[in-house]
């Protein structure tokens, strides 16, 4: 397949799960919001761009992080290229280019999410709850998915497509836990408080694995079992471990396919048996924010080895 | 007060073609109609099929109007533009190995040689090259016009990159979706065999160093321009790749395209770029959009290009005017299609003629298109014919005039209920091993009340076009 077409895939891929994700960080922000107020906090807003990687572009356009400033960043914002919208235009025009490398249901999915989209930029803002929002994109995000997964050829294009899932999911579920970092940074002792647990609760609930993890657990939520289940646990659809085993998965795929093995699955393995020798123990003894940048930074240079390797058509 | 000739009521009769469709509109309320044609609508945007027009701005995803009524043809009529269409694509062809080898109907005197070797589209890098089987125009459309029951006449040729094939294609898909007992009862020839006849004569036209089943890409100038939509269609329908001229590139005597699996050769591109930004280092040196060392390679016959680089000098509208002649010349046979007559103001007597009547003629410039860049002198104000009068005295060799035909009118579907609207057809004729034609084409209609101008870029619409089978 064209190098090019490849990179399209994975940008489409990409950009809804960025979407989805921007869309369940504003509702962990508007969760934790929803909490009495503690002096020596730092703005619980603030945290999430931090987390998000937008608080430079948005200081600089909006200056004070309130609520409303926001959710016009992170959800309407054509000049925020990780708002929502932003993501599913790119993701819309990626698809346009290849076309032809989609199913009519997966073009259909993608259209419809942009066309609605429009319709809600010209919705006055007071008639939208932002968790009528939040709702709409990851509705919007699983329809993809769906069409993705029900009608897409099982061919190379199919792989690139999930590699570019994968990448961007676990570098998404790293960034959403670390926005508990961002809002306990000041004070230590909060760790393991009722305050505490509430936040990894609302974590949980943002990524749609309140029940799940429940299921998977059971009783009292704390840290360590939130961090087991979200790093370590590959029953969880977004753990970190999941996630790379996709994309083991999916490079190895490519390897039967095109007969040759690339640089980027050596990568992917260590990452992948990274995770299965570490501990949660391991983890909190080296610091969850530590453990986390460290893996952001891997994943960011592992998807810098897959372009090189199949995407950026240098290969000869 | 003149007439035109209405494809559907000839004299107050409804004429053999239209038969059954008189019984169609009948049966079709108002409401009805209006939901069908809220449902092509959507259609066409769900497909994605959406025309952007250059230096209008506005929506990017605008659609061309589609009209429901069918315009019809029977088979004998289809005949005799067939076989006008091929004699006319042949010829054209004819002339361009001519004109880039010795130039015989120019030594013949049968046309000035400052029209061809001084034209702007004449390309001196390819003199005495000869593409394989002889042929530089694969896809020529033929812009006609209709003013009576047997008489046709050719507006303009398109023998570079003629566009819109993909409607004459969905306008049947949707059709046949919409209104499937219309074609059962009506005997309609298929259109859909275009891609894969296309896809065939590409590959007839292989080049003499490939010794394989050839690779054929499509290469588009990219996703902004505003028949990608057209592009990726005919890859998808073909099953070839869409490249962009990143993509491809040029190493020891071939081309090659990057793929995820390593550079990959290809032997037959259908671009769909001007030879001007084909290969910056043989054209145009600020093209982004080409490849660097293609005319190289297709000069020492590692890949062909269609349509070749050149074939512009053919369809230039001075040239036009000489294609009965290259007809004559060049096949020894009358021609079957008639050319509109044509003012040239480049000649003084033209020119002088030409001034004096602008308010009858159509003046145009001879390599304008699109609709853009003409006057319509029955349909323009006093100011507009003067300000056309100072660019045609500025620049006479700019300009071609011809008179105003009295196009034929078909009934379109209006707000009003139905009326005659008047319309062109662009058949697309292929030519490689063979020369072919699939029974159809793109009828465009002027939805304007009284508009003669059919592009789409100027309010024009689109209509599906049958041929009916014997």
């Amino acid at each position: 397949m064209l190098s090019r077409t490849a990179d399209n895939l994975y940008w489409i891929a990409r950009y809804m799960e960025r979407a989805e994700t921007m869309a369940r960080l504003l509702e962990v922000g508007s969760r934790i919001s929803l909490l009495p107020s503690v002096h020596g906090y730092r703005s619980e807003w603030d945290s999430l761009l931090q987390a998000s990687g937008t608080a430079i572009g948005f200081d600089k356009k909006y200056g004070e992080a309130v609520q409303r400033n926001i959710e016009s960043y992170l959800f309407f914002d054509h000049d925020n290229p990780s708002s929502v919208a932003s993501c599913i235009v790119s993701a819309r025009e990626n698809a346009r280019i290849v076309r032809t490398a989609l199913t009519t249901q997966v073009w259909d999915a993608l259209n419809t999410a942009f066309q609605e989209l429009r319709q809600l930029e010209r919705t006055p803002r007071s008639q939208l709850e932002l968790s009528r929002l939040t709702e709409w994109t990851m509705r919007h995000a699983a329809m993809v998915r769906g069409a993705i997964d029900a009608t897409l050829l099982r061919n190379d294009g199919y792989d690139f497509l999930n590699l570019g899932y994968y990448l961007e999911r676990s570098d998404n579920t790293a960034r959403l836990m670390d926005v508990k970092y961002y809002v306990l940074l000041p004070r230590v002792e909060f760790v393991g408080s009722g305050l505490d647990n509430y936040q990894w609760t609302t974590l949980l609930r943002a990524m749609s694995s309140h029940r799940a993890f429940h299921w998977a657990y059971g009783g009292e939520v704390t840290a360590r079992k939130i961090a087991d289940f979200l790093i370590l646990n590959p029953q969880c659809p977004r753990s970190l471990i999941t996630c790379v085993e996709g994309i083991t998965g999916h490079l190895a795929r490519l390897e039967r396919l095109y007969k040759r093995s690339s640089p980027a699955q050596g990568k992917a393995q260590a990452l992948h048996d990274g995770l299965n020798r570490v501990t949660v123990e391991d983890i909190f003894d080296e610091g969850l924010h530590e453990f986390l940048t460290r893996f952001i930074l891997d994943v960011a240079a592992l998807g810098g080895m897959v372009h090189e390797n199949y995407l950026s058509g240098d290969l000869r | 007060m003149t007439t035109y000739f209405n494809e559907m009521f000839d004299a107050g009769k409804v004429r053999a073609p239209y038969a059954r469709l008189e019984d169609w509109t009948k049966a079709m309320p108002a409401e009805l109609r209006e939901m069908k044609q809220a449902e092509a609508e959507a259609l066409f945007r769900r497909i994605g099929i959406t025309f952007a027009v250059y230096g209008e701005g506005g929506d990017p995803d605008r659609l061309i109007p589609f009209d429901m009524f069918p315009r019809v043809f029977t088979a004998l009529e289809w005949a005799r533009l067939e076989r006008g269409i091929k004699q006319r694509a042949k010829a054209l062809n004819a002339f361009l190995v001519d004109v880039y080898g010795r130039g015989e109907i120019v030594r013949a005197g049968r046309i000035p040689g400052r029209l061809v070797y001084q034209n702007a589209a004449f390309e001196k890098a390819v003199v005495g090259f000869i593409p394989p089987k002889g042929v530089y125009s694969h896809i020529v459309g033929i812009d006609l016009v209709r003013t009576g029951p047997d008489d046709f006449f050719v507006l303009e040729d398109n023998c570079r990159t003629p566009s819109g094939v993909s409607y004459m294609l969905e306008n049947r898909e949707i059709m046949m979706r919409m209104f499937p007992d219309l074609f059962r009862e009506n005997r309609i020839e298929p259109v859909d065999s275009y891609p894969e006849k296309l896809r065939r004569t590409l590959a007839s036209v292989a080049p003499a160093k490939c010794h394989h089943e050839p690779t054929v890409v499509i290469l588009t100038p990219g996703h902004f321009n505003s028949a990608y939509y057209e592009h990726s269609f005919l890859a998808d329908l073909m099953g070839v790749e869409l490249v962009e001229g990143q993509d491809l590139f040029v190493e020891g005597e071939f081309v090659w395209m990057r793929t995820t699996e390593g550079p990959k050769r290809v032997d037959v591109i259908y671009r769909r770029i001007d030879d001007a930004y084909i290969d910056p280092l043989c054209f145009r040196p600020d093209s982004m959009l080409g490849i660097p060392g293609l005319m190289d390679v297709y000069r020492s016959g590692g890949v062909s290009i269609c349509s070749a680089p050149g074939a512009g000098v053919a369809d230039d509208k001075a040239v036009y005017t000489y294609v009965p002649d290259m007809i004559r010349f060049y096949l020894g046979e009358e021609p079957i299609l008639k050319n509109v007559p044509t003012w040239q103001c480049a000649k003084g007597d033209d020119c002088k003629y030409v001034l004096e009547h602008l308010g009858e003629l159509v003046v145009k410039e001879v390599h304008g298109s699109g609709g853009y860049g003409m006057l319509v002198g029955p349909k323009s104000t006093k100011e507009q014919i003067e300000a056309f009068r100072a660019r045609v005295v500025a620049d006479p060799s700019n300009y071609i005039a011809q008179p105003t035909l009295a196009l034929s009118t078909t009934p379109t579907f209006v707000d009003e209920g139905i009326a005659p609207r008047h319309v062109d057809l662009r058949p697309y004729c292929l030519v490689g091993e063979r020369v072919e034609l699939v029974p159809g084409g793109l009828t465009r209609v002027a939805l304007k009340e009284g508009s003669l101008v059919v592009n789409s870029s100027q309010g024009g619409g689109v209509k599906d076009t049958w041929v009916l089978a014997e």
